[in-house]
């Protein structure tokens, strides 16, 4: 099992929500303080400083027109902890493709980080959350095709050393592809996935990449799970369980007490996400059976933000305690989907400190983390 | 093209499209073009068309149950739809109304003069650019909420409100909505619902024109139905009072009478132009 330490880099100095429409899309800039989120900034690099000491890789994502992310552009601080760390893997989770124009710019960027980390980056591929469709001004309809188009683009970008290919796609034209520098790693940087469905799962089995899945719980993590096993089983293919992966908030305190203080605070990530609807379901972003499902009112089953801590933890979106506590919680959720090999910690959130931050990071790789390495070593306990 | 109420599928020709095609009435043929809520056949202001008028409703490409081949994304691929569905019609027979989003298609249509075209309409209209790089000439129907939408799109939200409301509708006729609202975003997202050529193309229009607006609509203000009737030669400018940007389900008596007074061939054209053949 490897852990990665992910901070969305919030800023979470915001009036009352009852002031503001959305977080999302509308809210304006001059509610952000450039000192304070420089301060922000200094405190967020150190923090994945310190967990690179302490043996987590590094995960970063980009947002855009949000407080509940302060990085529009991954890229940018994949290079400084490219240079301010050193052994870590550096992963951003990740690249939004089907809202950036220029794929060959994101097979540039990419490339660049990979020879600066000298082979540390790790490439996650995203379609990116709904509400980014207004701040990329991105087509919410047909994003998955222009997703694949994107990745086909970027990986062959990535694989050609004889000059120059012509691409004359659907979704992109670009006639003299030919980056420099090339990534570092040969052929290329690993590449990570987001899978939210079993219908998003198949198609990244079929590619054979890292699947991640993000607080969809046991139930909904089994059923990614599942599938990504069961397509590469009809190709005759096992899955190590490398190739899986969950995010959940995670907080490991000395105490259950205490972790569960620091879930508390982690919770500023799900509460604070105050987002319309025309800006959370634009048309098209939904698969026609759910946008249906949405206007006849039906909540998703995976919903979570009107959870409390305990729901949280029942349903395994979170993971807070002792570190006995952490480890029990984690090892069933492992049990109960079958086995994944990649713990994405959301270790930050809101207004959740410095002090608080590490320690709870550093509670979790030195209690809880050895005990995990017994996990993958064992056949899971119980698998469908 | 047999049709019969409630709804017909048509094959374009050439286009490999299946159309949803309504037709209502007798007379001398009247074609509606939908706007991007999607094709209304049984709102009142079709019934009232129809008394004097074969009334013609297809559904475009994506709407409704008409099919959509995957290479289709814009809208000059419906344009080109319409050119082969309305081939077949008699020299400057067709009186083409375009609300919204139809509007924009039929004003693209009306610019490529094909042979059918006798007299164009146009209500409150999407389609051209008229503001600076900063005027949102069209508001942004997709970055507001159904308040507001109702707030500016209609002179009495409680009417939009009934006309948008999804209450007691079957998951099919939801499936409908759904597929609606994708395509509107296929069609118009970007540039956002216009074609920044169309407004120093509308000089071609060679037909007698009316451009018919809500008083009240904020989506797309009368001054930009103004704008659009003075690029058309001869256009005749009218606006429908107490009516947003959906005059025909807000006042279906007074959009009836105004395009039908207009498509009535025993009438001298508006603005001294000679009526259509």
């Amino acid at each position: 099992m490897k852990a990665w330490h992910f901070s969305e880099t919030a800023y979470p100095y915001l009036p009352d929500s009852e002031q503001y429409e959305s977080i999302r899309v509308t809210l304006p800039n001059r509610y952000f303080d450039p000192v304070m989120g420089a301060d922000l900034w200094d405190r967020y690099l150190e923090e994945w400083k310190i967990a690179e000491e302490l043996g987590f890789g590094l995960m970063l994502n980009e947002h855009h027109s949000t407080a509940t992310c302060m990085d529009p552009a991954a890229p940018i601080i994949a290079g400084i902890l490219a240079r301010e760390t050193s052994t870590a893997p550096i992963m951003i989770l990740g690249n939004p493709i089907a809202n950036r124009g220029n794929p060959v710019r994101v097979a540039e960027e990419m490339a660049l980080v990979d020879v600066v980390s000298r082979g540390r980056l790790v490439v996650g591929l995203v379609r990116g959350v709904p509400y980014e469709v207004s701040a990329a001004n991105s087509k919410p309809v047909r994003m998955q095709e222009r997703f694949w188009e994107a990745h086909d683009l970027i990986k062959k970008a990535w694989t050609s050393h004889d000059g120059p290919f012509n691409w004359q796609g659907d979704y992109f034209e670009h006639r003299q592809v030919n980056i420099w520098p090339r990534p570092y790693q040969t052929p290329h940087p690993p590449i990570w996935v987001t899978a939210m469905s079993p219908g998003s799962a198949r198609e990244v089995a079929d590619r054979d990449y890292v699947a991640a899945t993000f607080l969809l719980g046991r139930d909904g993590a089994k059923m990614v799970f599942d599938s990504y096993r069961s397509r590469a089983a009809e190709q005759d293919r096992s899955v190590p369980n490398d190739r899986l992966a969950y995010a959940a908030l995670v907080y490991t305190g000395e105490t259950d007490e205490e972790g569960l203080a620091g879930l508390d605070k982690l919770m500023w990530y799900i509460k604070a996400n105050k987002v319309p609807r025309q800006f959370s379901n634009p048309p098209g972003y939904l698969a026609r059976p759910a946008a249906v499902a949405t206007m006849r009112g039906e909540e998703s089953p995976f919903a979570f933000s009107h959870l409390d801590a305990e729901q949280l933890i029942e349903r395994g979106i979170a993971f807070a305690g002792s570190p006995d506590t952490v480890y029990e919680q984690i090892a069933r959720f492992y049990d109960d989907v079958g086995g994944f090999g990649h713990i994405l910690n959301m270790g930050q959130a809101g207004f959740l400190d410095h002090e608080d931050t590490v320690k709870g990071m550093r509670l979790f790789a030195e209690e809880v983390y050895p005990r995990l390495q017994g996990l993958s070593a064992r056949a899971p306990a119980r698998v469908a | 093209m047999a049709g019969s109420s409630p709804a017909s599928i048509t094959s374009a020709a050439g286009t490999g499209v299946d159309l949803e095609v309504v037709e209502r009435g007798s007379g001398a043929p009247l074609v509606v073009l939908h706007g991007a809520s999607g094709p209304t056949p049984d709102a009142p202001f079709v019934d009232l068309l129809a008394q004097q008028n074969r009334v013609v409703v297809p559904s475009h490409p994506g709407f409704g149950r008409s099919s959509l081949p995957e290479w289709m994304d814009s809208v000059e691929d419906l344009v080109y739809v319409y050119l082969d569905l309305l081939e077949e019609y008699d020299d400057r027979a067709v009186t083409l109304v375009g609300v919204s989003l139809g509007g924009w298609v039929a004003a693209e249509l009306a610019v490529r003069r094909p042979q059918w075209l006798g007299r164009l309409v146009l209500v409150d209209a999407v389609g051209i650019r008229v503001g600076g790089r900063e005027d949102r000439d069209i508001a942004d129907i997709w970055a507001v909420g159904t308040e507001e939408l109702l707030r500016i799109g209609f002179h009495d939200p409680d009417k939009g409100r009934q006309y948008m409301s999804l209450e007691g509708k079957s998951k099919d006729q939801l499936e409908i909505v759904a597929r609606n609202q994708e395509s509107a975003v296929l069609f118009g997202w970007e540039p956002y619902l216009h074609n920044p050529k169309l407004r120093r193309r509308l000089d071609r229009i060679d037909v007698p024109t009316l451009v018919l607006w809500g008083a009240s609509d904020r989506i797309t203000h009368p001054d930009y139905g103004k704008a659009y009737a003075a690029s058309i030669p001869g256009a005749t400018f009218q606006l429908v009072e107490d009516a947003g940007h959906f005059p025909h389900i807000e006042q279906p008596h007074e959009f009836a009478a105004a395009v039908g007074r207009f498509a009535d061939r025993r009438l001298p054209g508006p603005a001294g132009q000679a009526g259509g053949a």
